[in-house]
Order: structure tokens, then sequence, then C-alpha cells
């Protein structure tokens, strides 16, 4: 492993860390607009769709990012990738336009919005399970060459308990997250019947999605060993990770510290959540290492050239000092502006 | 079919459905730009209410503009995995910066959109304006990826390994600027011709409503305007275009005029049918002389002809067709610009005749036509190189099989998504009739709400 490559890897699981928090939020947000459309009363559907209109776009760039990331550092994984990963790869691609589109529409036609709603939240929680398919298939094991072609083997993949493990972590952390978050948004915005229903439904998903991760745990241990005893040397962030989630349990219990009547401080909830998958996922990247498809791929072997690299990394620097004001302005607007929180209509 | 075919027609679908959400992506923020502009200049509120409208359509078509170009750059990586390879190696900045482009775009289209009430009317021009430059850098961007694949430039494959990667000479590959620029002003004129539609459409319609009538005037003589600066530029910038060719792509000029026999004094065929038996172009009309003289500026120069190319390096013979197809049309829409400007300028008379309306109203459908003309030449004319004399297009498809079935589900999502979005534009602007807001009065700061 190359000081380069090592880098280059960083900057990608940060893109797909990034991603990851930003997307549970949004198909997390479709996903509770679609349960709570018929709740008027909450305001829950509101809150949900007030943060969700303005971010998609954003979000949506990210995975692009992360096409283009992998695509450039690492482009002897790409081909192996791309090849193994045509049909779930245009399954993914097929619900996300049809989320993406009717989630737009669904703004714009009221009349449709419950119908549009429904596409959009369903396929809302469908896409976090088949994108966490990604990590399992890079496990090994499910990928076998047959005419010098790269194929995957669905049916190995598909009786997989670690597969479901993985898919049920990813359901359960896009519900999770987006609920809690969604509290937090609600609690800033004072709206207090949302903040009451998101609260709930955090505190319910929390417990499911860790049990999802120990399951996960516990079945990679026999489909990928290699994996598993190297996660065992990154304990302590494990233990971390853990401590953390109960951090935002207890949060959660707390008196709020600004309003008498309230419980729960949602904002430390949620950052104590996002330092639990910070070391989580911090510790199964490290892990992975050397390997981005084991056994085939390394970091090394798949990495680009070293010129184009130097270049791509002058326009990271670049292009970070450009945005970094936009980023900044844009969530002054949405994310701090209590005339846009507040408001009645979405 | 075999999967190579397969493979050719869901890019090349999935490519032609993009393009058309993507050029008025590019095309429509400038005309918004100009309403604004007008609005802050003029302080007549229709302008505002035409920078309002648009900017809805435009919020809705980034619905179907965004999914689907997703789709294409993941589709790349799936279906094109060895070409892509060599991309990320040699030609990953342009991808890399275009993500810069799209957050820009992103993020201050949000801004206009849903915070278009909040912020200054400064801060509102100011975010169109890098709606428009986000908007226009990823078309050069993405572009320029295609005028590499013409020009590669910046490597060598030395044994089957990359060798002598410059990144930055990839970038700046010789035909980057021409063809950049053609995409740009094509698409700007594409954004202001279906804006000429639709408001022609609207005048014919509203003949009886005055107040209605000279909204849709007003909107019409602003993008009769852009478009004919526009397809002016785009006109002369193809010309340079075919030169390029003639100097980069001898092979696919030859195709694109039918030219069989290398000669000087090359005649310039215009219609008909390039006939393979015969070596010549069927029912079309030559003028004589004109090739030379487009492709050099001499009537003396050579343009090399297909047989001096052997036959499997030829590029399919019906792009003549689109070729002409394209030339036709931009010249035809030079042309009604000009009509427009003379009667409504120099004649000085206000209502144009029904013939005249006619032709605006199917200036905007022709000028997207032109653009997937112009595309599926350039792609197609391309053939049988995905890299022109370095890689083929066969040595660079997936090695899977299953293409078949995904071709139709994509299609069937295309078809899906583009009679929602009409519905959707149908539906919205059919309850919030122009009439309703022209009669309503803007809040005095001149700010506004889309949603
Ligand atoms: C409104 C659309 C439009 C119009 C009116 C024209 N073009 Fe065009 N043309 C395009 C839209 C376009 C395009 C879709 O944007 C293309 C496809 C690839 C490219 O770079 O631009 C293109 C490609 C393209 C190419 C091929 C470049 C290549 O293969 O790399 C040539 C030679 C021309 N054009 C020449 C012309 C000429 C001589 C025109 C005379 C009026 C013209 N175009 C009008
Ligand atoms: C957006 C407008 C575009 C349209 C309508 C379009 C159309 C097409 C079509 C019809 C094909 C199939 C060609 C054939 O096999 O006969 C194709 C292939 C291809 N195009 Fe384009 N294209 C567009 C833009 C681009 C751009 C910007 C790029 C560069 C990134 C590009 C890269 C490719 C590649 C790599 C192939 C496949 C390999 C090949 O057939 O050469 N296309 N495109
Ligand atoms: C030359 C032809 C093309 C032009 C002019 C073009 C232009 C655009 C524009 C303007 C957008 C933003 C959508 C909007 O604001 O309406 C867009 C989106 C997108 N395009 Fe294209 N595009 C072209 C070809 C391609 C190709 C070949 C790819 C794939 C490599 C691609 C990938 C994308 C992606 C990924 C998005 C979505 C970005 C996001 O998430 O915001 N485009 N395109």
């Amino acid at each position: 492993m190359t000081a380069d490559s090592l880098l280059a890897i960083t900057v990608l699981w940060g893109f797909v860390f990034i991603y990851a928090v930003m997307a549970t939020m949004d198909f997390g947000a479709g996903f509770w607009s679609m349960i709570y459309i018929n709740k008027e009363k909450t305001n829950a559907t509101n809150i949900a769709n007030r943060y969700l209109s303005p971010t998609w776009e954003v979000t949506n760039v990210f995975i692009v990012a992360i096409v283009i990331a992998l695509v450039s550092f690492f482009p002897g994984a790409t081909f192996i990738l791309g090849t193994v990963l045509l049909l779930p790869g245009s399954f993914i691609l097929i619900l996300l336009a049809l989320r993406s589109g009717f989630l737009v529409f669904s703004h714009v036609a009221k009349d449709y919005e419950k119908a549009l709603t429904y596409v959009s939240g369903i396929s809302g929680f469908i896409i976090p399970a088949l994108l966490m398919l990604v990590l399992p298939i890079t496990h090994g094991g499910y990928i076998e060459v047959i005419n010098d072609v790269h194929q995957l083997k669905f049916d190995a993949l598909l009786t997989s308990p670690n597969t479901y493990a993985f898919i049920g972590f990813a359901v359960s952390s896009t519900l999770f997250l987006s609920s809690l978050l969604l509290a937090d948004y609600s609690n800033v915005a004072d709206e207090l019947e949302a903040y009451r229903v998101y609260r709930r439904d955090a505190l319910i998903l929390g417990p499911i999605s860790l049990i999802m991760a120990i399951f996960i745990m516990l079945t990679l241990k026999n489909e990928a060993n290699w994996l598993y005893t190297n996660m065992l040397d990154y304990m302590p962030y494990l233990i971390g990770s853990v401590v953390s989630f109960f951090i935002a349990g207890t949060a959660l219990f707390l008196p709020s510290a600004k309003h008498n009547h309230r419980i729960g401080r949602p904002r430390l909830a949620v950052i104590a959540v996002t330092i639990q998958y910070l070391l989580a996922s911090f510790a199964y990247g490290r892990a992975h290492l050397p390997y981005m498809i084991y056994p085939d791929v390394t970091i090394q072997s798949g990495f680009t050239h070293p010129n184009t690299f130097r270049a791509l990394f002058i326009t990271y620097i670049v292009g970070f000092l450009i945005l970094f004001p936009g980023f900044v302005y844009f969530w002054k607007l949405f994310m701090k502006d209590k005339r846009y929180m507040k408001q009645n209509e979405s | 079919m075999d999967d190579l075919v397969l493979a050719r027609s869901l890019f090349g679908t999935t490519m032609g459905f993009h393009i058309i959400f993507a050029t008025l992506g590019v095309g429509l923020p400038l005309m918004i730009l100009c309403a604004e502009l007008l609005y802050q200049k003029t302080k007549d509120h229709d302008y505002a209410i035409m920078a309002k409208r648009w900017t809805k359509g435009q919020a809705v078509l980034l619905g179907v503009a965004i999914p689907t170009g997703t789709i294409a750059g993941v589709q790349l990586a799936l279906l094109w995995p060895g070409f892509m390879e060599v991309i990320g190696k040699v030609m990953a900045l342009p991808f890399q910066i275009e993500i810069y482009a799209f957050f820009i775009e992103a993020l201050f289209m949000s801004i206009y959109v849903y915070a278009a009430d909040r912020i200054s009317p400064k801060m509102r021009i100011l975010s169109v304006s890098l709606v428009l430059l986000g908007a226009s850098a990823s078309a050069v961007l993405i572009t320029n990826v295609h005028a590499f694949e013409g020009t590669p430039a910046g490597f060598r494959i030395e044994n089957g390994e990359i060798v002598d990667v410059d990144p930055w000479a990839a970038f700046f590959n010789p035909s980057f600027f021409i063809s950049a620029a053609h995409v740009a002003v094509s698409a700007y004129m594409t954004g202001a011709f279906i804006i000429c539609t639709i408001s022609a459409f609207k005048m014919l319609k509203n003949r009886k409503n005055q107040r209605v009538f000279s909204f849709h005037r007003k909107a019409l003589m602003l993008s009769l305007a852009i478009g004919g600066i526009f397809s002016l530029l785009t006109a002369l910038n193809g010309h340079e275009s075919a030169q390029m060719l003639h100097e980069y792509q001898p092979e696919k000029l030859a195709a694109a005029e039918g030219l069989f026999e290398t000669q000087d004094y090359a005649p310039l065929a215009i219609g008909g049918f390039t006939d393979k038996e015969t070596q010549e172009i069927k029912y079309g009309i030559e003028i004589p002389w004109a090739l030379s003289f487009l492709a050099g500026n001499s009537f003396e120069t050579k343009v090399i002809g297909l047989n001096d190319f052997p036959e499997e390096y030829w590029p399919p013979l019906f792009v003549h067709t689109l070729f002409n197809g394209m030339v036709l049309i931009g010249s035809f829409l030079i042309f009604l610009s000009m009509v427009g400007f003379v009667w409504n300028k120099l004649l000085k008379k206000t209502h144009f005749p029904k013939p005249i309306m006619f032709a605006f109203v199917i200036a905007g459908p022709l000028s997207l036509l032109s653009i997937e003309f112009g595309w599926i030449f350039a792609c197609t004319g391309r053939q049988p190189w995905v890299i022109y004399r370095i890689l083929k297009t066969a040595d660079v498809v997936t090695g899977s099989t299953q293409i078949g079935v995904l071709f139709i589900l994509f299609t069937l999502i295309y078809v899906i998504l583009g009679v929602a979005v009409l519905l959707v534009l149908k539906y919205y602007f059919k309850r919030h009739p122009v009439e309703n807001e022209l009669d309503g009065d803007l809040p005095p700061n001149g700010s506004m709400s889309v949603y």
C-alpha cells in the first residue's frame, strides 16, 4: 500500500460515508413522508418534505461523485466491479430514476401527491438494501470467472445469511438515522407533535439496527473469515461505536436544556450516532484493506496512473476551496433559517 | 442480436433521452437569467413572471435530467468497463471537475428555487448565474470526454500498457474547444427556441386576450433574439467543427458527405442517400467545389474520400443524412430568426402572419431534433472506434450477457418518465394559468417564491 493509494481510498471512503449519512436521511425522509401522509395533524410529512425538497439533488451528486472517484482513482477495480454489477447496478439505477423523478413530480402535482409519494417512499427503502449488496460482493466468494469474464454467483449471494444481515442493517439504519435526524429537525422547528413521533420511531429502530450489526458480525465469521479476524483487530473502535450508541439512547431521555417540558436532546443524540457509524465504518474499512475486491483486486493493483492521481488531487483541493462557501450558505438557508423550517406549506 | 449491438443500443437510448433534458438544463437557465435581468432593468413584472414560470418548468425537468444523467454516468462503467479503465487512467480530470460543476448547479438551483422569497434580487441573479455556469460547465466537461474519444491525446499504449500519461494534455486535446463551444451554443439556442415554441403556440391560442397575448409576445421576442444570436454562432462554429473533422477524422467527414474518391474541387452533397454499391449519393443535390471550400477555406483543398481507408474502418454511411439534417435545421432556424427580426424591427409590424407563427411553433422541436442528429452523428460516426485509432468499441464492451433484458427495462423507464414529465407539466400549467399571475400583484421588493 503506497501513501498515494491509501490517500485515494481514504477520500473514497469519506465520500461513501458522507453519502451514506445523507442518503439514509434522504431515503428515510421519503419513507416517513409516505408513512405519515395521512396524519395531517402532526405535520410529520411536512417536516420530512421540507428537509427533502432542497437536499435530494445535492445528495444525488454524491452518488455520482463516488462512482467518479472509484473510476478515476481505481480504474482496475472498476473493470471487475462494472462487469459483475451490471444487473444489480442497473436495478438500483432504475429505482433511483423512478424515485427521483416521482419525488419531484409529487411536489408539483398536488392531486397525485399520494400515489407519487408511495412510489418514492417504497423505492426509497429498497434502494439502500440494494446498494448495501455491494459490500458482501467485495468480500469474495460470490464472483467466479467463466470464459475470462467475471460473473456474479447470484445463487450463492442470495442464499447467504450474511447478505441478509447486510440488507437488514441497511434498511434499519436508514430508518433509524432518518427518524433521529428528523426528530432533531422538528425539535429545532418547534414542531412538538412531529418531534414526539420521530423520537419514538428512533427509539424503536435504534436497537433493531444494533441487533442487525451484531448479526452481520456473527455471519461474517463464516462467510468472510478474513474480514472478521481483521475486524477483531479493531475491537476498541467497535466497542467505542457501541458506547456511542448508548450515549445517543441516553441523550434521548435527558431533559431538554432549553425547554422545560421537553424530553430528549436530539442534537446530542445525532452527534453521538454519527460518531457511532464513523467508528464502525472506519473499523470495517480499515479491516477491508488492502483488498478492494477479495482476493482479486487490491488498492495497489487497481490504482490509477500516478500522474493522473496527482492532477486529480490538485483539483480536489481547488474544488473544495471553491465549493465550501456554497455549502455553508446552503446550510444557513435551509438548516438554520427558522423562516424556512417553520413554514406551514412545504 | 449480439451483446455489442445491444449494449450500443442501450447506451445510445440512454444518451438520446438524457440529452433532451440536459440540453434544456443548459439552455433554460440562460433564458431565466435574461428574464431576471430584464425585470430588474425594466421593472416590468411580466419578466418576473416569465422567470418564475420557466424556473418551475426547469425544476420539473430536473426530475428527469438528474436521474438519467446518473444512469448515463454509471452505465458508462457498467457497459464499457474497458473504456472507463482507460478514461480513469488518462482522462479522469473532466469527470472529476464536472462533479464540482454539478455541486455548484445543485446548490444554487435549490437556493434559487426554494429560497427565492428570502434572498435579495442581487443574490437571486447571482444564483441563476451560478446555475447557468454549473450547467454549462458540466456540458462542456462531459463533451470534453467525447472530444477526447475523437482526438485522443496525452498517453501512449505500449505492449497493452498505458504509458506517458499527461492528464492535462489529454484534457486540452485538439478538438476540446471547438466541440465544447458547439455543444454550449447549440444548447443555448435550443433553450431559446423551446421558449419560442411555447410562446408562439400560446399567442395563437390567445389572440382575443390582449393581456395574455402581449405577455407571450414579449417572451417570443426575447427568445427570437437569443435564438438568433446563438443559432448564428452554432453554424459558424459548426463550420469549424467540420474543418476539425477534415484534419483529425477524415473518414468521418467523408462519410458525412458521402465522398468516396479523394479529390480537390470536391462537391458538397445535400440530401439524398449514400449508395455503397455505386459509390455515389442518390437523389441528392451537388454543389460543385463547395466541400473543398468548407473543409479548408479554398477550392483546391484536397478532401480524402472513403476509398482511401480500409472498408472495415468506414463509419456507417447513413450518418450523411444525420449531418444534413443538423445543418439544414440550423440554417432554417437562422433564417427564421432573421425573418422575425426584419418583420418586427425593420418593417415595424407587430403581428406575425400565420405561416411565420407556425414556423415559430415548430422551431423548438426542430432544434431538439438537431441536437439528436448531431450527437448520433458524432457518436455513431466514430464507429468502429471508441477511442479513435486506439481502442475498438468491440474490445471494451462488458462480458456480461443479460443486456437484452436491461435494454427493455431501461426503455420502459424512459417511456414512463417521459410520459410522466409531460403530464406533470401539463397539469401544473393548467392549474396555474398565467392569467392568475398577471392580475395578482407581486410583492414590492421583487421577491418571488417558486413553490
Ligand atoms: C441545435 C443543434 C445544432 C445545430 C443547429 C447544428 N449543430 Fe452541429 N452538432 C450539434 C448540434 C447542432 C451537437 C448535438 O451539439 C453536436 C454533437 C456532438 C457535438 O460535439 O456537438 C454536433 C456535432 C457536429 C459535428 C461533429 C463533431 C464531431 O463529430 O466531433 C459537426 C461537423 C457539426 N456539428 C457541424 C455543424 C454545422 C456545419 C452546422 C450548421 C448549421 C451545425 N453543426 C448545426
Ligand atoms: C448526449 C448526447 C449523446 C448521444 C445522443 C449519444 C449517442 C450515442 C449513440 C447512438 C451511441 C451508439 C453508437 C453506435 O454504436 O452506433 C453512442 C455510443 C457511445 N457514446 Fe455517445 N452520445 C452522446 C454523448 C456522449 C458523450 C458526451 C460521451 C462521452 C462521455 C459519449 C460516449 C459514448 C461511448 C463511450 C459510446 C459507446 C462506445 C461506442 O459505441 O463508441 N457519448 N452514443
Ligand atoms: C453532451 C451531452 C451532455 C450534456 C449537454 C449534459 C448536460 C447535463 C446537465 C446540464 C445536467 C444537469 C441537469 C440539469 O440541470 O438539467 C446533467 C446531469 C447529469 N449528467 Fe449529463 N450531459 C451530457 C451527457 C452526459 C454523459 C455522457 C454523462 C455520463 C457520463 C452524463 C452524466 C450526467 C450526470 C451523472 C448527471 C446528474 C448530475 C447530478 O447528480 O446532479 N451526462 N447533464
